[in-house]
């Protein structure tokens, strides 16, 4: 009893991860509906912005954070005009192509820059230990983190009209064009967003793990199952869906081999799809 | 315009018809892939450098004497991305297009057994370094000839030392599903249950798995003592780091490959007393029958790549050193004949014996080679690497947490 709730707490503390990065896939697929498949490669580049400013700069791993978002914002934006303003409203494909093609150069630059070798930010808080299982603090603090995030994006997108804007244009681009809402500078603005989520947890799990440049795959592959699981676009769906995959995550291993997860997870994924195209957590959809 | 446009197709046609490096009279070219990407990068690149540093030493004196002509060593080699597929493209680039006339393997058993086939297809030696699973010596293959100790023995000695040290170990196998990872876990379990070693969880993870929680959740829940296992760098640096951080109380913890790497001791307090079943270490002490000491090839590649070789490194210089003393005895570069070298050859160098197989059922396989067990300790607050088995080989006592 005791290691299925100790699984359920760790699954509970890295699923709020989870969560915060498929939010930011999410966000950008609900805004211009962009499948970003560069979402793993942007997760991989908070990591290694994260390694430059606490163990090269020296910087407090949690004091980079408002480092990170900014950076990430940038990068996010300059993606958009680079990458993505021309293909918005084409075929879906062209999108799909173009972040694509993003994401193997981002891979391919971060393969010259750091080769693939494992990097590690050192990070040391207290743990919390029960019953023979410790809680690390660095994933406690990860959690909340990603939780005060989210929270964050919550608040911009629905108590702020930069957030009003942006749900406006996500709701119908050229209505909201017609009301005089810049509606090209609040698709680059919600890239940007959405970029930056993806910076703040690959940075959040670099407190956590060693990681490569090639670490991002295996987040992205779990955005989209999280995303498919919130709802399509539904950044608050996406955070119940992370919570729900790492729920699922820490109540099944103890009683199956580690290894089946990848496989049960897209059993999952292709059951939502088929049986709640909306997804599980559609009710949180405003 | 016409006739311009007619040598730009000649011109192309003859370069595309010539090899990439044509093999001249003087010169053995020696062909493999490098894993200078991917998971396995960190491991292959330090074989990658032995075999570099054997190369640079045998063209400084001159080359390899065969019959009276010296050849020097040249390499082609190409990036094979850690991936299966690209190995099976590469080898057979090499030897169709680069003229490779001997092959290095791939790192990994895994690269290794893709690339087996096609050097046995084409009929040329290939000194196997970094691939330790015996299933592919078991195939009937004729051209491959195997570096390292077989995967069974990787944790035979750990499993000795741990029943010396605690009879009553509990143990839980965790290893990466891998071909190399999997045959050693199986071999090493069967071991056990020989010895009446209680075994409390048999967990297989995968290669890319950045979390190991859920499983140092069993490993708890287990309440076992002592872990065997890992698989290679990425992982078990990762698995190290989480068993400290996670405090998974476990007295013992050998795991495979990855903390043999000089770069293991940048995780500090999660190394501390961590072991790993070595091919090699620096402290060995073999008197070789020729070639350099293991301290003058210690010395030689701290000069040159500023670091100390691990066992991949010392794997690749052993496999260039092999390949040359077999040429040498040949007095040969035809492959039967050095092949034929190889199937007699039993030698010592600074790797320790050599000895392969010659029997149909497992030929190739290293029957003359033994490892010893190192061990991360911390000394005046720096981690160093001890041989702490066998006995007779041991530079510290072994610690337990």
């Amino acid at each position: 009893m005791a290691q299925i709730l100790a699984s359920v707490i760790d699954g509970v503390l890295i699923g709020s991860i989870y969560g915060l990065a498929a939010m930011g896939l999410t966000l950008i697929w609900g805004v211009m509906n962009v499948i970003n498949l560069s979402h793993g490669a942007v997760i991989v580049l908070g990591m290694f912005a994260l390694y430059y400013l606490s163990s090269v700069l020296g910087l407090n791993a949690y004091a980079a954070l408002p480092i990170v978002i900014v950076i990430g914002f940038g990068v996010g934006v300059a993606l958009y005009w680079i990458a993505v303003h021309r293909v918005i409203g084409r075929p879906p494909l062209m999108s799909l192509l173009s972040t694509f093609a993003v994401n193997m150069v981002l891979i391919g630059l971060g393969t010259a820059f750091w080769s693939t070798s494992p990097y590690n930010v050192p990070v040391s808080l207290p743990s919390v230990s029960w019953q023979g299982y410790t809680y690390t603090g660095t994933h406690i603090v990860a959690a909340a983190l990603a939780v005060v995030i989210a929270g964050l994006l919550y608040l911009l997108l629905y108590r702020t009209r930069v957030g009003k804007a942006v749900r406006a244009v996500a709701a119908n681009r050229a209505a909201a064009e017609v009301c005089g809402i810049p509606t090209t500078q609040v698709l680059a603005l919600s890239f940007g967003v959405g970029v930056t989520l993806a910076f703040a947890s690959g940075m959040l799990i670099a407190t956590l793990f060693p990681f490569t440049v090639l670490s991002g795959g295996a987040y992205q592959l779990k955005s989209f199952v999280v995303t498919v699981l919130g709802g399509l676009g539904n950044p608050a769906g996406a955070l119940l869906g992370g919570l729900f995959l790492g729920l699922i995550e820490g109540v099944a291993t103890p009683f199956m081999p580690v290894s089946w997860m990848p496989m049960i997870e897209f059993v999952l994924f292709v059951f939502v799809l088929i049986a709640f195209p909306s997804g599980i957590f559609s009710f949180t959809r405003k | 315009m016409q006739i311009a446009r007619l040598c730009l197709v000649a011109a192309a046609t003859v370069a595309l018809a010539s090899p990439t490096v044509a093999a001249d009279n003087d010169t053995l070219t020696i062909g493999f892939t490098v894993s200078q990407t991917g998971k396995l990068n960190t491991d292959s690149i330090a074989q990658m450098r032995g075999f570099d540093l054997w190369r640079d030493q045998v063209n400084e004196k001159g080359g390899i004497k065969v019959g009276g002509k010296d050849y020097k060593i040249k390499f082609v080699s190409y990036d094979d991305e850690s991936q299966n597929g690209r190995v099976q493209q590469l080898y057979t680039r090499l030897i169709t297009q680069d003229k490779a006339q001997f092959l290095f393997s791939p790192y990994s058993s895994g690269l290794t057994a893709t690339a087996a086939i096609i050097s046995e297809q084409y009929g040329k030696v290939m000194l196997t370094t970094g691939a330790a699973e015996e299933k592919t010596y078991e195939l009937g293959n004729k051209h491959l000839f195997q570096v390292y100790s077989p995967a069974a023995q990787y944790l035979a000695g750990a499993l000795q030392a741990l029943k010396e040290k605690n009879p009553n170990a509990k143990i839980a196998f965790v290893y990466e599903d891998d071909p190399f990872s999997k045959a050693v876990a199986h071999a090493t379990r069967d071991l056990a249950k020989k010895e009446h070693l209680a075994i409390v969880l048999d967990e297989a993870y995968s290669g890319s798995t950045t979390d190991f929680g859920p499983i140092i959740n069993k490993i708890i829940a287990s309440k076992a003592d002592a872990l065997l296992g890992g698989g290679h760098y990425a992982d078990g640096s990762t698995l190290a780091r989480q068993l400290h951080d996670q405090n998974a109380n476990l007295k013992w913890v050998t795991l495979l490959v990855a903390p043999d790497s000089p770069k293991f001791a940048e995780l500090g307090a999660a190394a501390n007393h961590i072991s790993v079943p070595s091919q090699w270490e620096p402290q060995v002490k073999f008197k070789p029958d020729f070639g350099p000491t293991a301290q003058e090839f210690t010395k030689a590649f701290n000069t040159k790549y500023d670091v100390d070789p691990g066992y991949h490194a010392a794997g690749g210089y052993a496999a260039g050193l092999i390949l040359q003393h077999a040429i040498e005895q040949a007095k040969s570069i035809e492959p039967g004949k050095v092949a034929a070298a190889l199937n007699k050859m039993v030698v010592t160098t600074m790797f320790g014996r050599t000895k392969f197989a010659t029997d149909a059922k497992q030929h190739g396989l290293q029957i003359g080679h033994d490892m010893v067990l190192a061990q991360w300790q911390m000394k005046d607050g720096k981690l160093v690497k001890e041989v702490i088995w066998p006995s007779a080989a041991k530079t510290a006592d072994i610690a337990m947490n």
